[in-house]
Parts: C-alpha cells; structure tokens; sequence
C-alpha cells in the first residue's frame, strides 16, 4: 500500500490563496454557527433545568406568544445572514477567479478510475499525479471521457464537478513545493474510491526538468527481458488502450510513485502483482486480467522499469 | 354540550370496515387507524433492512483497505441504504402517523378517500418490493442498482450500469412515487373537507398543519419525480437522449430535475416531524405553543422556499457564480422560518411544567440535534464552503442529523406520544429511558465524528480508502457509534413487544393533552368517535377541562 501519506488533505491547511480564502470564510463561518449552537443549546438547557416539572412546582403559564419576540428573533438572523452573504460574495471571487479570454495550461480528462494529465503547451501527458511548478497559478481545464466525476484536492481549494458535454475551468497553484492529496470525490462507479490525486508541487526548475523528460521519448529497453517485455506490450494489445486514451498512457510510468490511481505504491513487486491479476488491488476496474505467465509478468515489469 | 355531527366516509364504506376482522383486515382494510398501522410496520421492516445494510458499510469502513466487502456489494449497498431510508422508511413513517392521526385530530371518522388510501399503501409497498427484487438479478452485471440514491446521469445510462439494478430502481421509485402522491392528496382532501364543525383552518393543530402543507409539497414535487424517472427509463429502455451528452442530451439536466423533486423532499420529510415536535413540547412544557401563528406561517415560508434552493446541491457543477449566489442567498434565507420555530419551541419550554417522559426526552434532543443539522445547512447554502465539503463525509453528517437527529427522533417522541392512543398501552417508560440514551449517544458517536472526516478530505461513497492521518481512529469510533444506534433500536423492539404484552392501561387522555385523537378510547372505535367534543378553540380538551378559563378566555385576557 502507498507509504505516501505524510501530507494531508485538510480543508482548513490551506497551500494556496484560493484555499486560504475558503478556509478563513470557513472558520468564521464556524465560529457564527458555533455561537448560535451555543446559544440555543443554553436556552435550551435552561429552560428544561429551571421549569423542570418538580413536587410544589407552579403551575404553567398559559403564555401564546409575544410578537416583539417574533420580531427580534426574525429580523436578528436575517441581519447576520446579510452580513455572511456579503463575505460569501466575497470570497467566491478570491476562490474561484474568472478565466475568461485565458489559455488553460493543462486539460484533465476524468475516465472511469484514473485521470489523464494533458500539458497543453508542451503536450506531455501523464496519469494521476499532477506535476506543477510551486508558485505559479495555472488554469486547468477540466472534461469528462464518460460520467460525472469530481476534481478535490482540499488543501489546493474547491472541488469542481468533471461533467461530460460541460467543460470546466479552474485557476490551481501551490504556495510551496509539496506534495497535496485529493480524490474523485462524485461517485463515478465501482472504483470510485480508488480514483485518487496527487497534486506534486516542485520547485519550478525541478519542474521544468520534469516535463522536459515527460516530454522526451523513454530510453530504449537494452536487456533481452526488457526487449521481450517492450514484444510483448506491442503484441498482447496492451497498446490499444494505453496508447489511445482509454487507459494511462505509460510512456514514463517508471517516474509515478503510484499505481492504478492511488492503490499502490508503484514499486516492480506491485506492478507485477497488478499484472498477474489487477483485480488483486482494484477488483472491477477495466484494465482485464490478461492471465498472463509468470515469466510475460517479468519481462513486462523489467520492460515498464526503463519508461522514465 | 352540543353534539356535533361528524364527517366521515359514506355508509357503504363503514360497511365494509367492520366486514373484515383479523387476518383478512391487514390486506382488506380500508380503515385509516389500520392503515396507519400497517404504514408504520411496513415501514419499520424497511428501517431494520436499512439498518442492516448501514451496520454492513461501517463494518466495511471501521478499518482501511478493508476487503469485508467487494465494491460491487459496496456500492449496491449504500444505494439501496439511502433509497430505503428516504423512499420506503421516513416518507412512509410520517405518511402513516399522519394517516392515523389526522383524522382523529380533527375529529373525522376517517380519510376523505379510504380506498385511495389502501392503494397508496399497497403501491408504496409493492414498489418497495419491486426496488428490492433487483437483488434477485443475476450475472456479472446483476443485483442491485450501485448509483447512489440521486443516480446521476450518465451513470445510469446503459453505457455505464448495463444490468437491469437501474431500471427496478426507476420501477420501484415510480410505484412509491405514485403511492406518496396519492397519499398527499388524500391528507390534504381530509384536511380541507372533513374538519368537524368549529375546527377552523386556523384552529388546526400542528401537525395537521404541517401534514396539510407536505401534502400541498406532495403534491407539487413529486410529478417531478416521476417525470424524470420516466424520461430514465426511455434512456435506458427505448434508446432515447434525455441525459447523454454525447448525442444531444445534458447530465445537468437530470440533477436539475432530480433536485427541484430532491430538495423539497427534504422538507417532505421535515415538516410533519416539526408537526409532531409541535404537538409533544406543548403537552409536556403545560403550555399552549408559543407563537401558533408565526409557527404556522413560517412552515409555509419553509414550503415556498424549498422550491427555490435546489441547486445549492449543484454548487460544485461549475455553473457560475450568479447562479450560485441566487440559490446560496435563497438557501439562507430558508433558515430565517426554521430558525423561528427552533426559538418558539424553546419559548413553549420557558415558564411552562417540564415533564420529562421520553417522548419529551426526544423531542427536546430534537431541538438541540436538528439545530446542529440547520447549522451544518448554512454552512453548505454558503456556495464556497459547499465547494470544499460537498461530496465529502461533512454532508454525510449534516444530513444525518436533518434526517435521523431531526426527523427519526422527532417520530421516536411521536412513538412514544400516540402509542397509548394506537395500541391501548403505555410504552414502558424505563425501556424508553434506556433507548433514549443509547440513541443520543450512538447517533453523535456516529455522525459526529464525520463532520470532522469530511473536513480532512475522506470523500463520500468510498468502498474503502487509504490510512492517511486520523482517518483510521475516526472511522473506527464510527462504526461503534452505528453498532450502539443499532442496540438502541433492539431495545425499541423489545419495549413494544414488552409493552404490548404487559404495558400499562392508557386510558384515554394519559398525557393530559388537548387535541381531539384524546377526546375518544385507546385505541379509538371504528369510526373514531361516538360523539366529538365542541371545538371552540386551538385546545378543545383545554377548554373542556377549564371551562372557566378556556383559550379564548385567556388570550382575551392577555389582549
């Protein structure tokens, strides 16, 4: 299982402006709704402790209601409501700023339990974990290859709905290099929970080493294992899919830390578990058990080891 | 005293009332005391198989990587949890009070339409059946729909969920759908038509009031319901285009249509239970509500109002900030009428004699509980912090404590309020106590706990997930909390059929209440009554028992 987890996914950790100020509104917000529980907990308490039914206790007033009362306890809330509301206009711009007439710098397919990374200007593609330079605000642009999934990554800011036939925009950036958590947090199917994201944020010279190799052709397999393995990706059509957009393409998958989306750490015994049978980790998931012999699984592991 | 006639069905039908005794009554019936009670059973068998399937999933969770169950099983499971407790367990819990009490409470001998009523029954019963059956299907892509309760297109198309769970599902709804409506109108008919003479509109109790305006909500959403469904089913079964984007159709439109039916089938299953916490604090505080009238009309602000917040369930959709800002400003302004009623049931309290029989237990838990669920809600009418916890487990918890903090123990209070009425028995008060507590406890061991995991990132309808920090011991203390929910509901069972067997003799007014289901025995006769109490105010019984100070006499008083 992926050892990755020191860092957490808490919405009020914020790492980025657009999530800073969903936070802050957070916890004001908090803050509001805590006083009112307080508030009405003790009314509450007070009235069922003091007018507890007890021996000599007075009879109940018939009381029906005062409507200065009715007043105060209408026009209070609506005057907090109005003062919420305007900080609530407020930080939808900060969260969530317009991107009209911008470019997107990179498109994220959502597909049934993994997304596809596409970086529009240079047009490296890669799987699950996001690759972005610390510091930089980039628009992503979000588009769904067949049902409706969700972008969630809490420290980075709001979710966005992934909607087929209605593409999204999103202003995404990371105050410092790190790694940030998330999910596919609309249910989108059997594997649904293992549709994870991680969003890598590097130090932009790191990162513009990153995608110059995620850029780059994979050095070519060398050894006469990895020549079978690279044989046998052409020919048990394993390139149908993860040439075409239908699963990840796994050019450089030698560099992910993880598999399948989240499952599992990506290290040789993993992948070789994953092609014996994927149903090991992520039973019903599309990618087929290929029913393939242990010296095929071998050769492919030593084969997807060389695509860095 | 004068006499008052009493409304009622036609000869002919009383007839056929008293025509069928013991077993062949519980399918032939058409009475509403009868039918009340086989609407709270059926829907009680459909709470414990939900039950089940909610203790099914916090086994799956209490731990990470859990492979208890497949994520097939999974999410089949919390698809039919959250349809069985919405579709067949809280609409028909309050449908069935109501049917039982409406008319005795406004001292009618029956439903306008009796064997309207049956149907209703007997469609919501059968489509549960039918949703149920889908089990029952076989092959890989059998069993039972795994879409959730909202069933978002395209998921349900063919494409995506090509077995025939989806279609039982549509099938199912429909039967439900068309049972709930028919019952909406026939409760509202009841209400219109068959007040006995000096019960005014304006002189309804609570709950009738409340149950008047969920069926005017009935009545109104539910077409929408049933409309979508069967623009659903065309997709799937005659090629049609409704929800597929790739050929026309829009994904977004189906959530449009889902929830202008899904949010004011929130207040569906609201509004009677705050009719019943309407009926309980009264009686048990000794005092008359506070503010009828305000509480009253804020139930129809409450009404109109949640036909306008649909889509603070779509802030996440991307659908702009305007569109946003409008339903976020409208799901605001809901709070404002609830609000009201939080602050005139507590002012019910103040001054008053505070007995504090279970069913009191519940409902002032009630308040404190749905409070917190309120407040939870304007978190969410608040568009960004929807954007963040939306889908996560803080709306997993915020709607549990609408749903079962709000409405579940606002029906326990009312369970234990009219089951004197209902059965001839009192409900044994230190079981009761026992369940009280167990409930109180377990619920916020559960749901309380999920706020937080929402709030570090745990996404919801995950079959399982990774051991990041604090998800483990959250998740654990969870799945006890659910394990103690589900003790508390075992000794519900054993009460009843306790209390069935040996329970006290109610008699018939044995909470000193006032409104007229006491005026007649417990159980009541068929036909209710022998003869109705004059109403010449909100508390008839009041009135009868102090006739030198009735309600009119004393708000005179008070000017």
């Amino acid at each position: 299982m992926p050892g990755t987890y020191s860092s957490n996914a808490f919405t009020l950790a914020p790492a980025s402006p657009q999530a800073l100020a969903i936070s802050n509104l957070f916890i004001g917000t908090l803050y509001f709704l805590g006083a009112i529980l307080i508030l009405v907990t003790g009314l509450v308490l007070y009235a069922i402790i003091r007018y507890r039914d007890r021996p000599g206790a007075p009879e109940a007033k018939q009381v029906f209601g005062s409507m200065r009362l009715e007043i105060l306890w209408t026009a209070a809330p609506v005057l907090s409501l109005a003062v919420l509301a305007t900080f609530m206009a407020r930080t939808m711009m900060a969260s969530d700023p317009p991107s009209a007439g911008d470019r997107p710098d990179i498109r994220l397919v959502a597909h049934q339990w993994w997304w596809e990374i596409i970086y529009l200007k240079s047009g490296a593609t890669a799987a699950n974990e996001i690759h972005i330079p610390a510091g930089k605000r980039l628009l992503f642009d979000f588009r769904s290859a067949d049902v409706i999934h969700d972008f969630w990554v809490p420290a980075l800011g709001r979710k966005i709905d992934v909607v087929p036939g209605h593409p999204n925009r999103l202003w995404i950036e990371a105050d410092k290099p790190g790694t940030y958590l998330g999910a596919c947090a609309e249910f989108c199917g059997n594997e649904h929970a293992w549709m994870r994201i991680m969003v890598i944020a590097d130090p932009p010279d790191q990162f513009a080493t990153w995608l110059k190799q995620q850029s780059a052709a994979p050095a070519k397999p060398v050894t006469a294992e990895e020549q079978l393995g690279a044989k046998i990706f052409r020919d048990r059509i394993c390139t149908n899919c993860h040439l075409r957009g239908v699963g990840p393409d796994l050019t450089h998958i030698a560099t992910r830390r993880t598999l399948a989306a989240g499952v599992a750490d990506n290290t040789p015994q993993n992948l070789a578990t994953w092609l014996h049978d994927p149903n090991t980790f992520k039973p019903g998931s599309n990618m087929p058990d290929f029913k393939l012999s242990d010296d095929e699984v071998h050769a492919l592991v030593a084969y997807l080891e060389t695509q860095k | 005293m004068k006499d008052a006639a009493i409304p009622g069905p036609t000869a002919i039908e009383s007839f056929e009332q008293e025509a069928h005794e013991g077993w062949l009554a519980w399918v032939s019936s058409v009475d509403h005391k009868q039918l009340g009670i086989m609407y709270l059973l059926g829907a009680f068998v459909f709470f414990l198989v939900g039950g089940v399937l909610a203790l099914l999933m916090r086994i799956q969770l209490a731990v990470p990587n859990n492979h208890f169950l497949t994520p097939q099983m999974y999410n089949q499971i919390f698809t039919m949890h959250g349809t069985t407790m919405i579709f067949l367990v809280v609409v028909p819990l309050l449908v069935g009070m109501a049917t039982y009490m409406v008319p005795l409470m406004i001292g009618a001998r029956d439903m306008a339409f009796p064997r309207l009523n049956a149907l209703s029954f007997w469609v919501q019963i059968f489509g549960g059946i039918m949703l149920y059956f889908s089990f029952a299907t076989s092959g890989i892509n059998g069993g039972a729909p795994a879409v959730g309760w909202f069933a978002y297109a395209p998921l349900t198309e063919t494409a995506y969920s090509y077995g025939p769970g989806v279609n039982y599902w549509i099938l199912g709804l429909l039967g439900i759908g068309v049972g709930t409506l028919t019952a909406g109108i026939n409760l509202m008919t009841t209400i219109l038509t068959m007040r006995a003479p000096g019960m005014h509109i304006r002189r309804l109790p609570l709950f009738v009031w409340m149950t008047l305006v969920t069926g005017f909500l009935i009545v109104t959403v539910m077409p929408i319901l049933n409309a979508g469904l069967v623009m659903l089913l065309a997709d799937r079964l005659l090629n049609a285009h409704f929800f597929r984007a790739d050929t026309g159709g829009s994904a977004v439109l189906w959530q449009h249509v889902f929830w202008a039916f899904g949010h004011p089938e929130v207040y569906i299953m609201v509004l009677p239970a705050f009719g019943i916490i309407s009926e309980v604090i009264p009686v048990f505080s000794g005092k008359p509500i506070y503010g009828y009238e305000v509480v009253a009309a804020s139930t129809l602000a409450i009404a109109f109002l949640s036909m306008l917040v649909w889509a603070h369930h779509m802030f996440a959709v991307g659908l702009g900030h305007t569109f946003d800002i409008f339903f976020a400003l409208c799901s605001m302004a809901i709070a404002v009428p609830t609000g009201i009623k939080i602050f005139n049931w507590t002012a019910t309290m103040y001054q008053g004699r505070v007995r504090f029989t279970t069913a009191m237990l519940y409902a002032v838990s009630f308040l404190l509980m749905f409070t917190i669920g309120g407040l939870s809600g304007i978190a969410f009418a608040v568009a960004p912090i929807d954007w963040q916890l939306t889908d996560s487990y803080f709306v997993v918890a915020h709607f549990h404590y609408v749903l079962f903090g709000g409405t579940a123990l606002a029906l326990f209070a009312g369970v234990y309020y009219w089951f004197p009425k209902m059965s001839g028995r009192m409900l044994d008060e230190r079981w009761g106590k026992v369940q009280f507590w167990l409930t109180f406890i377990g619920f916020n061991l559960t749901f309380m706990i999920q706020h937080v995991l929402g709030m570090f990132g745990m996404p919801r309808r995950v079959f399982t997930y990774p051991p990041l920090p604090g998800w483990e011991a959250m998740n654990m203390i969870s799945t006890i909390g659910a394990f103690v929910l589900a003790l508390a509901v075992l000794v519900l069972m054993i009460n009843i059929v306790i209390s069935l067997r040996s329970g006290e003799i109610a008699g018939d007014n044995p909470w000193s209440a006032w409104t007229l289901e006491w005026a007649t025995t417990s159980p009541p006769p068929p036909e209710n009554f022998t003869r109705v109490p004059p109403v010449n105010g909100r508390r008839p019984l009041w009135d009868l028992a102090h006739p030198d100070r009735t309600d009119e006499m004393l708000a005179r008083a008070a000017g």
